[in-house]
C-alpha cells in the first residue's frame, strides 16, 4: 500500500493531477453545481464542459510547445501566429447572408476549406521562419521567436487593414461552438492532435530523437541524428498547432482582432508545459502532463471568475495561485517537506 | 611530514538506492604530503571525495579536520574551512573570462566596485605559478581543455587551502603540462599543504605521491607508502586478482590479423586551413591504425574530419576505392563509420536517457524515424551488450549518466557495435577509466578488429597506442611526420619522430 502510494507520488502526473483536483474542489466549494452536467438541446452542458472547450486552443498550442521545449527551445511567437492565422481565416471567409430564391443562405468570400488551408499554410510559414532562424541560423530560440512575436501582430494588422474583421458565415462557427454527439468540436480536434502526437512520439523514434537532441544535441548529432532538421520541423509543427488554435478562437468569437487574439497565449502555453512536468531545460517531455497543465490554467481562470474576483485584480490572484503551484511542484521544497513530515511523524 | 594528520576520515559509510558506495572507508592525510587514492571504477573514490567536499552527506562516520569534527554541507562550505577541490569534470563557466573564472564568487572589492585590475593581475600571477601564460581577459571557452583544467587548478590554489583535493586533474593534460602541474604541487607540498590526488595513471601516482590509499568496491583495502609497494602489487590490490599487463601485450601482438590487401579508407591530402595540414592515411580492415602525437598535434582534428564533423577544405576520402563526401556525421554513419569522441560527457552520452536508449540511438538514427525498433528488440539488444561487454548496472533502464566512466564508455562502444560498423574511430577511449576496465575495453577493441573491423585509435598514452596498434601514424604540429609498423615501434622511436629527429 505504502509502496504503491510512493510510486504514485513519483509519477510525473501526480502533482499536476493533485493541483487540478484541488482547484476543482475550490470550485465545488464555491459553486456546488460545478460538476453538474446536463443535456441541453442534445449536447452536454456544464462548467466542466465549458472549461474543456475553452481550454482547447491552449491545449493545442501547449502540445506544440512541449515538443519545442523538449528540444531545449522555446517559441514565444505562438500568440502572434494565432493573430496572423486568425486574420487570414477571417478575412478570407468574411461572409454575408443572402436570400436566394426565398431561402436564407450564408455565402463566404472564399470556400471555407480553402480559407482553412490558407490559414494553416500561413501558420506553417511562421513556423518555417522560426525553424530557419533557430536551426538554420543557430539563433537563440527566445531571440529568434521574439522577432515574429513583435512583428507578427503588425503583419496581422496589415491583413485586417487595422480593423476587427467580423465573420458572418454561419458554418464557420461550428468549429468553435459546435457539438458532435453532444461533445464540443474543439475537443475532437485536441483528441486528434494528441492521438497523432502520441502515435508519432511513442510508436516511432521521434520521441527518442527529440529527447536525445534536447538533452545533448552534440552527442545526438554525433550518433547520426539530423538534429537541425528535427528542430526545424518541431518549430514548424508548433506554429501549425497555433494555426489550428487560431481557427477555433476566431470561430468562437466570430471575429479576428489582430491586437488581442491569442494575446499572452505563449506564456500560458509555456506555463502549461512547465506545470505538466516537462523541464524547461529540455529532454524528457510529457504530453498528457501538458494537457493537465492547460486544464489547471483554464480551471483557475474559471474559478477566479466564478468567485467574483474583481476583474482588475484577477491577474494578481492568478499570479499568486501559479506561484503556489510552482512551489508545490519544486522537488527541493517537496524533499524539505517530506523530511519534515518524516521527522514529526516519528519512526515509521 | 609531521606526525599528526591534518585530515582524518573514519568509518565513512554511504549508500545510494541499490548500491553501497562506501563501507567503513578510512583516510588519513598529513600536512605536506601528496596522497593518492586509487581503485577501479566504482571503487568509491569519487564518493569519498564527494563526502569530503560536501557534495554528499555520509550516512555514518566522522571527518576530522585538525582534530575537530566537520560536516561540510556544500563545496563552498568545505572551501571556507580549508578544503579546496578540483573536480574531474571541469566545473567552470565557459562564457566568462579566465580571470573571472579564477575569482568568481570572491571578487576583490575596492571601495564599492569590483577591482578588475587586481583580478587580472592576480589571475595572471596564479597561472604564472603553474607556468601558464595566457591572456586572462579572454573567454575561457577559447582555450583548449588542458588550459581550462589548469585554470580550474589555479582557481583552487588561489584560495587559502589546508587540503587540496584533485580528482583526476591530469586526464586531459599532456606530459609537459602534467610536469608543470607536478612542479606546482611540489611547491605546495613545501608550503605544508596536504594534497589528495585521485588518478588512474600509475606513472603519475609513483611520480608524485608519498602515500597511497587503495579502495575496492567501496571498502578500504589499505594504506601504503608509495616507495614500499610495487606496481604489480598495487594493481593486484586494486583489482583483487592477478592481472598481467605484459601478457596482454604479448597476446595481442601474436594475434595481429593479416591485413587485407586494399585499404578500407584511403585519405589523400585531407586538410583544413588553420586546423590541419593535408594528411594521407590508409586504414585497413582488421587492422588498428594508431595516431601518435602530443596533445594538439592534430589527432582529434583528423578524426573529426573523417567523421564529417569538421569540413575538410582540401583532399579526398575514398571508401573501398570509391570517393565519398562526408559532410556530416550522419553521412559518415551511413558509410559504416563509427566514432567514440574524446569528451564522453558532452559529445558521447545522452545522460538522462537510459542505457537501452543510448545503446540503440545510433542504430535507430540510421534506420530513421519511422522504422522504430520495437521495445522488445531494444531491450534484448541492450541486455545482450550489457552482458557481452560486462557493463555493470542493475538493469538497462538506468540513466547512463549514473554509470561510472568505464561503463559509460562500454555503453558507447555498444552503441556503435550495434550499428555493425566497418570502421571505428576511438578518440581517447580509456580516458578516466581504471586499469581493469581499460584492459577490458582494449580487449574488446582487439576482438572486434580480428573480426575485420578497421580501427583508428587515438590516445595520449603512448604505451597504449603502441600496445594495440598494428601501424602508427605519427603527428606533430598538425601534420603527419611519419608512419611506423607497430611491431617495430617502441616509445623511443615514436618520440624521436615527434621530436623531429630522422628515425
Amino acid at each position: 500500500m505504502k509502496a504503491t502510494l510512493l510510486r504514485l507520488t513519483r509519477s510525473h502526473l501526480f502533482w499536476p493531477c493533485v493541483t487540478l483536483v484541488l482547484l476543482c474542489l475550490v470550485n465545488v466549494h464555491f459553486n456546488p453545481g460545478f460538476f453538474d452536467i446536463e443535456i441541453k438541446d442534445g449536447h452536454l452542458y456544464g462548467s466542466v464542459i465549458d472549461i474543456l472547450n475553452r481550454a482547447a486552443p491552449l491545449m493545442l498550442i501547449a502540445m506544440g510547445m512541449t515538443l519545442v521545449i523538449a528540444t531545449r527551445g522555446i517559441d514565444i511567437s505562438v500568440g502572434a501566429t494565432v493573430a496572423i492565422a486568425g486574420a487570414v481565416a477571417a478575412s478570407l471567409i468574411g461572409g454575408s447572408l443572402v436570400i436566394k430564391e426565398g431561402v436564407q443562405t450564408y455565402v463566404s468570400n472564399t470556400p471555407m476549406p480553402l480559407a482553412f488551408a490558407a490559414a494553416l499554410a500561413v501558420a506553417l510559414l511562421c513556423g518555417l521562419w522560426n525553424g530557419l532562424l533557430v536551426a538554420g541560423a543557430g539563433m537563440q530560440p527566445i531571440v529568434a521567436t521574439l522577432i515574429l512575436m513583435v512583428a507578427g501582430r503588425g503583419v496581422a494588422q496589415l491583413i485586417t487593414e487595422g480593423q476587427i474583421v467580423t465573420v458572418y458565415y454561419e458554418p464557420f462557427f461550428f468549429i468553435g461552438n459546435g457539438f458532435i454527439f453532444g461533445i464540443p468540436v474543439s475537443l475532437y480536434i485536441v483528441a486528434a492532435v494528441l492521438g497523432i502526437l502520441l502515435l508519432l512520439t511513442q510508436r516511432t523514434a521521434l520521441g527518442l530523437f527529440i529527447e536525445s537532441v534536447g538533452i545533448n544535441p552534440v552527442a545526438s548529432r554525433f550518433s547520426g541524428i539530423s538534429a537541425r532538421a528535427l528542430v526545424f520541423w518541431v518549430y514548424a509543427f508548433c506554429s501549425v498547432t497555433a494555426g489550428i488554435a487560431a481557427l477555433i478562437i476566431t470561430s468562437n468569437v466570430k471575429s479576428a482582432d489582430a491586437n488581442n487574439a491569442g494575446l499572452l497565449l505563449e506564456l500560458d502555453a509555456i506555463l502549461a508545459v512547465a506545470l505538466g512536468g516537462t523541464s524547461l531545460s529540455g529532454g524528457r517531455f510529457y504530453l498528457i502532463g501538458t494537457l493537465v497543465g492547460a486544464l489547471i490554467i483554464q480551471t483557475l481562470t474559471y474559478a477566479i471568475y466564478s468567485l467574483g474576483v474583481p476583474p482588475e485584480i484577477n491577474m494578481v490572484v492568478k499570479a499568486i495561485v501559479v506561484f503556489g503551484v510552482c512551489i508545490i511542484q519544486s522537488p527541493a521544497l517537496r524533499d524539505l517537506l517530506l523530511k519534515h513530515a518524516l521527522r514529526s511523524g516519528g519512526p515509521a | 611530514m609531521s606526525a599528526t594528520p591534518v585530515l582524518v576520515m573514519q568509518d565513512i559509510c554511504k549508500s545510494f538506492p541499490g548500491v553501497t558506495a562506501l563501507k567503513d572507508a578510512q583516510l588519513r592525510l598529513f600536512p605536506g604530503e601528496v596522497h593518492a587514492v586509487m581503485g577501479q571504477n566504482g571503487a568509491g573514490k569519487s564518493t569519498l571525495i564527494k563526502v569530503l567536499t560536501g557534495v554528499e552527506t555520509p550516512d555514518s562516520g566522522e571527518i576530522l579536520l585538525d582534530g575537530r569534527p566537520i560536516q561540510p554541507k556544500s563545496v563552498d562550505e568545505a572551501q571556507k574551512i580549508g578544503i579546496s577541490t578540483v573536480f574531474q569534470e571541469v566545473n567552470l563557466c565557459p562564457n566568462l573570462s579566465v580571470a573571472e573564472n579564477i575569482f568568481i564568487g570572491r571578487f576583490p572589492i575596492r571601495g564599492i566596485a569590483i577591482d578588475w585590475k587586481a583580478i587580472e593581475r592576480e589571475a595572471k600571477a596564479a597561472l604564472a605559478a603553474l607556468n601558464i601564460h595566457v591572456d586572462v581577459t579572454r573567454t575561457l571557452s577559447e582555450y583548449p581543455v588542458a588550459i581550462q583544467q589548469m585554470v580550474a587548478i589555479a582557481r583552487a590554489l588561489s584560495t587559502e587551502a589546508q587540503v587540496l583535493v584533485l580528482d583526476e586533474p591530469t586526464s586531459s593534460l599532456d606530459e609537459d603540462e602534467v610536469e608543470r602541474l607536478f612542479d606546482a604541487l611540489r611547491e605546495l607540498k613545501r608550503k605544508g599543504i596536504a594534497i589528495l590526488f585521485v588518478t588512474h595513471f600509475l606513472d603519475q601516482t609513483y611520480a608524485i605521491s608519498d602515500r597511497i590509499t587503495v579502495l575496492r568496491n567501496g571498502e578500504f583495502i589499505g594504506e601504503y607508502a608509495a616507495s614500499a609497494i610495487s606496481r604489480l602489487e598495487l594493481i593486484n590490490t586494486m583489482v583483487g586478482r592477478e592481472i598481467d599487463e605484459a601478457g596482454f601485450a604479448a597476446q595481442s601482438a601474436a594475434d595481429a590479423a593479416p591485413p587485407s590487401e586494399y585499404p578500407f579508407v584511403t585519405v589523400k591530402g585531407l586538410g583544413a586551413a588553420g586546423r590541419m595540414h593535408p594528411i594521407d592515411l590508409n586504414i585497413y580492415r582488421g587492422q588498428v591504425l594508431g595516431l601518435g602525437g602530443l596533445l594538439g598535434s592534430g589527432r582529434t582534428e583528423t578524426a573529426r574530419m573523417l567523421f564529417g564533423i569538421d569540413r575538410a577544405d582540401s583532399g579526398t576520402i575514398a571508401i573501398d576505392g570509391a570517393p565519398v563526401r562526408l559532410s556530416s556525421p550522419r553521412k559518415a554513419v551511413q558509410q559504416g563509420i563509427a566514432f567514440c569522441p574524446e569528451d564522453r560527457k558532452t559529445e558521447g552520452i545522452v545522460a538522462d536517457l537510459s542505457i537501452r536508449e543510448n545503446i540503440i540511438l545510433a542504430l535507430q538514427a540510421r534506420r530513421g524515424i519511422f522504422r522504430y525498433l520495437p521495445r522488445r528488440v531494444q531491450s534484448a539488444m541492450a541486455d545482450q551488450f550489457i552482458k557481452q561487454l560486462g557493463i555493470r548496472t542493475p538493469d538497462a533502464e538506468k540513466p547512463i549518466g549514473q554509470l561510472s566512466g568505464g561503463n559509460q564508455q562500454k555503453a558507447l562502444l555498444a552503441r556503435w557495435l550495434a550499428t555493425e560498423p566497418k570502421m571505428l574511430i576511438l578518440d581517447e577511449p580509456t580516458r578516466g577509466i581504471d586499469i581493469a576496465a581499460k584492459l577490458e575495453i582494449m580487449d574488446l577493441v582487439k576482438t572486434q578488429c580480428r573480426k575485420g573491423l578497421a580501427i583508428l585509435f587515438i590516445s595520449s598514452e603512448m604505451s597504449e597506442v603502441l600496445r594495440v596498434s598494428d601501424r602508427i601514424a605519427v603527428l606533430r604540429d598538425r601534420r603527419k611526420v611519419g608512419e611506423i609498423e607497430g611491431k617495430a615501434a617502441d616509445e623511443q622511436s615514436v618520440f624521436r619522430m615527434i621530436a623531429g629527429a630522422e628515425a
